[in-house]
């Protein structure tokens, strides 16, 4: 059983997405989707003991052995996105059933969940596959459900920013693949293992550094470094709040792992950090992506597109991460990936919740929304702080190592930006606040039928938010598995 | 009884926690509310008196909730500062719940419920502050500590409290992540510890720069302590109801900054290698600074309550220069008066709050005369005034001699000439009340015809004056308290 994991996880939303399009009513759709769900969650989570106390599970598609079949790894780093994936994903279907049904139009909710089913086959394969060309293969299973399940709300200005996404996310892809060809080019193999082997000797090859660049643009406009980010704020403003959601915490995060895995498991960290010098691009990138993006959130009225804007500065604390090039930055950048995905799905949840009752998330119709919901605010209010860095919340432990890592290589610019980056946090999240909770709704606003959210989405939103208390005061677990993906990925290094 | 103090620790912090919630269910009853509140804090004031106790028979105790991150854990122990800082706490919490009492109901505030609830959470951090046994709690429970009194601050609700809580969580939380973070995780990579240990966690490796650079940061670090330029917040703060001014304002929240400073000072440094790196200087600028420019912001206000507020950012300043002087003696006497002060402002923050609550004056210069009206509220201020300017039969007395008998035994007498020209500026500001409400004749135009403030409030500053007559007259426990703290 254990065994068959790494391609069990991917098989199963994938054989269930038709499953939905034959039943299409939408609770039995619902239903078949959460156990898919929890299923590949329960799945995720036995996985993680036998990959970390035993070694990588390993498992040979068709029964073809590894550098000519395609190969399913899970190993530190893989299980531990997946179980991030999958822990989020099981969360979300819970609390979607009202809010889809709110936003999506009747007769197309089946086809919602079968398409969340195929984005979840594609970021779960994204991970698990050993195989550079099967990566490709299910990022765009991914990227093209994606655009269809950020389009298929009622808002018709979600249709031009999903063909936004669409043509930029494209270019991303393309990349991606003239990277893989490159690569395949030199080498002649597809396998991640054994073209880091064969790459080891190919150093000073200008194709293989140009693969390098390729794949580090492509997919960083699929993660929306900055300056690539421009399709990110409208894609999450007018997704479905459940889209939204999953998305801000999920997707951005598994092009992590594939630049983490690119970087470190094929190119290895000292051509990349040694020899090419990646690690200052990307910290140029990601501080420039931590003040203009927290900037940015500072001056949007429109909260979901706020929360838009924090995420492409918090991408840039995870890439701030690799670019420190130590153990303890990787390790941080890591550790951030889990912190951010609990935040900004607590944070986005929130606003699915105001959407539910309210039907906008502009700040100045949440004037006063602190007396008619108060859990959801409160809940906004917690994951706010846990975005800021404050202490007890996942935030902090994120901002810690960041620190530390930027002190431990006397990077000053680095250690401001942290800092001042989490004041910017602060500005922007209490303007909600003091809406929500300082002022009175406008004369005429019709309060009618506002109150709190159903009691399924509030449940599962703070199921969310104890987790961030939770992994915030005792982190010796997620901190443990993130020392041991860095050092993991960094092998020997330096 | 066999209580063993690793369970009393726990108890300080979580009893208050307990009470918060107990106080929220009981929010639709306000005299069960109240008495839920009044219970509490007798039973902390308790559990602190036996934790002092078995210090006292040389029980030490260190108890660790949770390992957060590998080498860092929220621990707490027993340690003469934190138990003088607990029971200061504790003591004052009993007698502002009875203030707060008469004083919320006499001005029927609203929201009540929410501002108990806060402010047990509030003494909780307090507790956690006074108790931890390293930086990393100590941390952890400066900043809950800040966001639980931030709905206290802004308790009313307009748009002026909305303004000070921007300045309140602006200045605290900007300069606690900015800086005291900062060098918090600093220290760690340098020293990888965090623990509160005798003498310090800093060999004679680390270079007088860096340490230099460290405490300056640590000091500015901590906005609690209101060294200038972060003092903003407390005259901002001054929005909030009395209650919240006198506990939070004079006793919890700014004596959590000094006693941070005087834990990072002693512990986190150790005076000694302070000294030997000459790491004060700047702060200790600052800080006298910081006394004479407040007690003159202070000489032209003539609200009140922002009249005090300056006053105690002089005050707190005083803690800061004394702890820096890095003296045995001057570092007791600021212990002393973190305690000294602390009943001190309280009686003159319930007096202010009883002129307010009985006549609706809030400016010194409607209070001619009132005196005669208020007579116990006016002598307890009396006491009050007579402790913050140090002179006999209040605490105030004490501290002063300390700090002056420590810097005369370091011949530092640029400190004496601060402290003298100070002790003249705070009698500048607190006599003149005093005489206007005692020997001038009330306006004309001023007809109201009130007497004293609601019985629980006269009690209250009743009390906390008698206190700090007490404290001068029998210091005993205080002292042996002080002297108790190893440098």
């Amino acid at each position: 059983m254990i065994a068959h994991l790494p391609a069990l996880q991917v098989v199963l939303p994938l054989l269930f997405a038709p499953v939905c399009v034959l039943l299409r009513q939408h609770t039995l759709v619902w239903l078949v989707t959460l156990l898919v769900s929890w299923a590949v969650f329960i799945m995720a989570c036995l996985s993680i003991p036998v990959v970390f106390d035993i070694g990588p599970l390993s498992y040979e598609l068709g029964g073809w052995a590894a550098p000519w079949g395609i190969e399913y790894k899970l190993d530190q780093l893989s299980a531990f996105v997946v179980l991030i994936v999958t822990a989020i994903g099981a969360i979300v279907i819970t609390y979607a059933r009202q809010s889809v049904t709110h936003e999506i139009p009747r007769d197309r909710v089946y086809l919602f969940y079968t398409a969340y089913l195929l984005n979840l086959t594609g970021i779960l394969g994204v991970v698990v596959t050993g195989d550079v060309f099967n990566l490709f293969v299910f990022i765009e299973i991914s990227s093209l459900s994606s655009y269809a399940l950020i389009s298929i709300g009622r808002d018709r200005r979600a249709l031009m920013a999903a063909y936004r996404y669409l043509v930029l996310g494209t270019i991303g892809a393309t990349f991606i693949l003239i990277g893989v060809g490159l690569l395949y080019v030199m080498t002649g193999t597809l396998n991640i293992d054994d073209l880091q082997q064969r790459l080891v000797d190919l150093e000073e090859q200008r194709t293989v550094i140009t693969a390098l660049a390729f794949l580090t643009v492509g997919i960083s406009l699929k993660f929306a470094l900055f300056p690539l980010h421009f399709w990110l704020p409208n894609a999450y403003t007018y997704a479905p709040s459940v889209i939204s959601v999953f998305l801000a915490s999920t997707t951005t995060k598994v092009f992590i792992y594939v630049l983490l895995r690119f970087l470190f498991s094929i190119f290895g960290a000292s051509f990349v950090y040694d020899v090419v010098h990646v690690d200052r691009i990307l910290l140029i990138c990601s501080v420039l992506a931590i003040f203009s993006g927290s900037l940015s959130a500072i001056y949007q009225d429109n909260i979901k597109r706020m929360l838009a804007y924090s995420s492409i500065a918090q991408i840039g604390y995870m890439v701030l991460g690799v670019g420190l090039a130590s153990v303890t930055g990787v390790l941080a950048g890591i550790i951030h990936l889990f912190n951010h995905a609990l935040m900004k799905a607590a944070l986005f949840m929130c606003m699915g919740c105001v959407f539910y009752r309210i039907g906008s998330v502009s700040i100045g119709q949440m004037k006063g929304i602190g007396r008619t919901m108060p859990w959801t605010m409160a809940a906004f209010v917690i994951a706010g702080l846990s975005l800021v860095g404050v202490p007890l919340t996942v935030g902090f432990i994120s901002k810690w190592y960041l620190i530390q890592a930027a002190i431990e290589q006397d990077n000053w610019v680095i250690v401001i930006t942290v800092l001042a980056g989490s004041l910017l946090a602060m500005i922007y999240i209490w303007r909600v606040v003091e809406a929500a909770y300082f002022q009175e709704p406008d004369i005429g606003t019709d309060t009618a039928g506002h109150g709190e959210a159903p009691p399924m989405m509030v449940i599962a939103l703070w199921v969310v938010i104890i987790a961030n208390i939770y992994f915030g005061i005792n982190a010796e677990m997620t901190s443990g598995f993130a020392r041991r993906s860095a050092e993991f990925l960094l092998g020997a290094w330096p | 009884m066999a209580v063993n103090p690793e369970q009393l620790l726990q108890a300080a912090v979580f009893l208050p926690l307990a009470g918060a919630v107990l106080i929220g269910l009981a929010g639709s009853r306000p005299d069960l509310r109240e008495t839920v509140t009044l219970v509490t804090a007798v039973a902390l004031f308790i559990v602190i008196c036996l934790l002092y106790r078995s210090f006292e028979q040389g029980g030490q105790a260190t108890v660790t909730l949770v390992e957060t991150l590998p080498g860092l854990t929220i621990s707490f122990h027993t340690e003469p500062l934190g138990l003088l800082f607990a029971l200061v706490a504790g003591f004052l919490w009993i007698v502002t719940s009875i203030f707060s009492i008469g004083y919320m109901r006499g001005n029927r505030e609203h929201h009540q419920t929410r501002f108990y609830v806060y402010f047990a959470v509030a003494l909780a951090s307090t507790m956690g502050i006074a108790l931890s046994a390293n930086m990393f709690s100590l941390f952890i429970f400066y900043e809950i500590l800040t966001l639980s009194t931030y709905p206290l601050v802004t308790h009313k609700g307009n748009d002026e409290a909305k303004a000070a809580g921007r300045v309140y969580l602006g200045v605290l939380l900007g300069t606690s992540i900015g800086l005291q973070l900062f060098a918090m995780i600093w220290t760690w990579i340098i020293t990888g510890t965090l623990d509160f240990t005798e003498g310090g966690v800093f060999d004679s490796r680390v270079s007088e720069t860096v340490l230099l650079i460290l405490f300056t940061l640590y000091i500015f670090g901590i906005g609690k302590a209101a060294v200038m330029p972060f003092h903003r917040w407390l005259p901002a703060a001054m929005v909030a109801p009395t209650p919240v001014s006198a506990l939070l304002h004079a006793v919890a929240v700014v004596k959590a900054g000094v006693f941070t400073v005087m834990k990072v000072s002693v512990y986190l440094f150790g005076i000694d290698t302070l000294a030997a790196a000459a790491a004060n200087q700047w702060v200790l600028l600052f800080a006298c600074a910081t006394i004479i420019i407040a007690s003159v912001i202070a000489l032209g206000k003539d609200n009140l309550k922002a009249r005090l507020a300056y006053s105690t950012i002089s005050q707190l300043s005083y803690v800061v220069m004394a702890t820096v002087v890095l003296a045995p003696l001057t570092v007791a006497g600021a212990a002393i008066h973190i305690a000294a002060h602390a009943f001190g402002k309280i009686t003159l923050f319930f007096a202010a709050g009883s002129i307010y609550t009985a006549s609706g004056k809030t400016k010194v210069s409607q209070l001619n005369g009132i005196g005669h009206k208020m007579p116990w509220t006016m002598t307890a201020f009396t006491i009050g005034s007579l402790s913050m300017i140090g002179v006999p039969p209040a605490a105030g007395f004490l501290s002063k001699w300390y700090m002056l008998q420590g810097a005369w035994a370091v011949e530092n007498w640029f400190v004496i000439t601060i402290i003298v020209i100070s002790t003249l500026l705070n009698a500048g500001y607190f006599l003149p009340i005093v005489y206007a409400a005692f020997f001038r004749q009330a306006d004309d135009e001023d007809t109201s015809s009130h007497g004293e403030a609601p019985f629980p409030i006269v009690l209250a500053l009743v009390l906390t004056a008698a206190g700090t007559v007490l404290l001068f007259l029998l210091p005993g426990r205080l002292l042996e308290l002080v002297e108790a703290i190893r440098l």
